[in-house]
């Protein structure tokens, strides 16, 4: 039976950001039914002009390293092989005053609180 | 009729040499095989339990120095 999971990243760091991608693409891979809340500095590497994301320690700019699948492919995989759904945190893009030409295209449709809350109800949850 | 084919994510880091099968399972017929080569030592067990949930048959894991190959026939 396919699992239920949520990953939350807030965090826009190198290194959380992998972490999450990693957990995406290998669970929607898997066959779990995966979605990933992205608020606060983890949308800004997905929004148009507001830069990447940041090495926090050592090991973001290992990340760099070649043969390391990066972040932005891996939820990539994530929506195009197992559907995971990629939702930025409407608060975070009113904020920022980010239309909806400026987001990745891999994002789906910006989401509130109440409504990942609920689409997260009985899912295991992971915080990045 | 079944084919074997033969994917070299040497040099690719975790979950990278997962991906190159699961995105060459994708293309592959019911029966073929897919060998991987990996040097992510981490894929030794993962790609056994990736095959195992996934329904497909692990057919054989063999370490030649520092490359493991994983064979995977696909099974639906």
């Amino acid at each position: 039976m396919p699992r239920k999971i949520s990953l939350v990243c807030v965090s826009g760091t190198h290194e959380k950001l992998q972490m999450a991608a990693m957990f995406a693409s290998v669970a929607a891979a898997s066959g779990d039914d995966v979605s990933v809340f992205l608020s606060m500095n983890a949308v800004l590497p997905f929004v148009k002009g507001r830069g990447e994301a940041l090495d926090e320690g050592p090991f973001g700019a290992l990340l760099g390293t070649k043969g390391v699948p990066p972040y932005r492919d891996l939820f990539q995989m994530a929506a195009e092989i197992g559907g995971a759904r990629i939702q930025p945190c409407s608060m975070a893009l009113d904020l920022i005053k980010a239309e909806a030409g400026d987001l990745d295209p891999m994002l789906g449709p910006p989401t509130g609180l109440t409504k990942f809350l609920s689409d997260a109800e009985g899912a295991q949850v992971f915080t990045f | 009729m079944s084919a074997t084919k033969v994917i070299d994510a040497r040099n690719t880091f975790c979950p990278g040499p997962l991906m190159e099968l699961i995105t060459h399972m994708r293309l592959a017929h019911v029966g073929d095989v897919v060998e991987l080569l990996s040097t992510d030592s981490g894929s030794a067990t993962d790609i056994p339990e990736w095959t195992k949930k996934v329904g497909h048959e692990m057919l054989g894991i063999e370490q030649q120095g520092d490359t493991w190959h994983l064979k995977v026939r696909k099974a639906k």
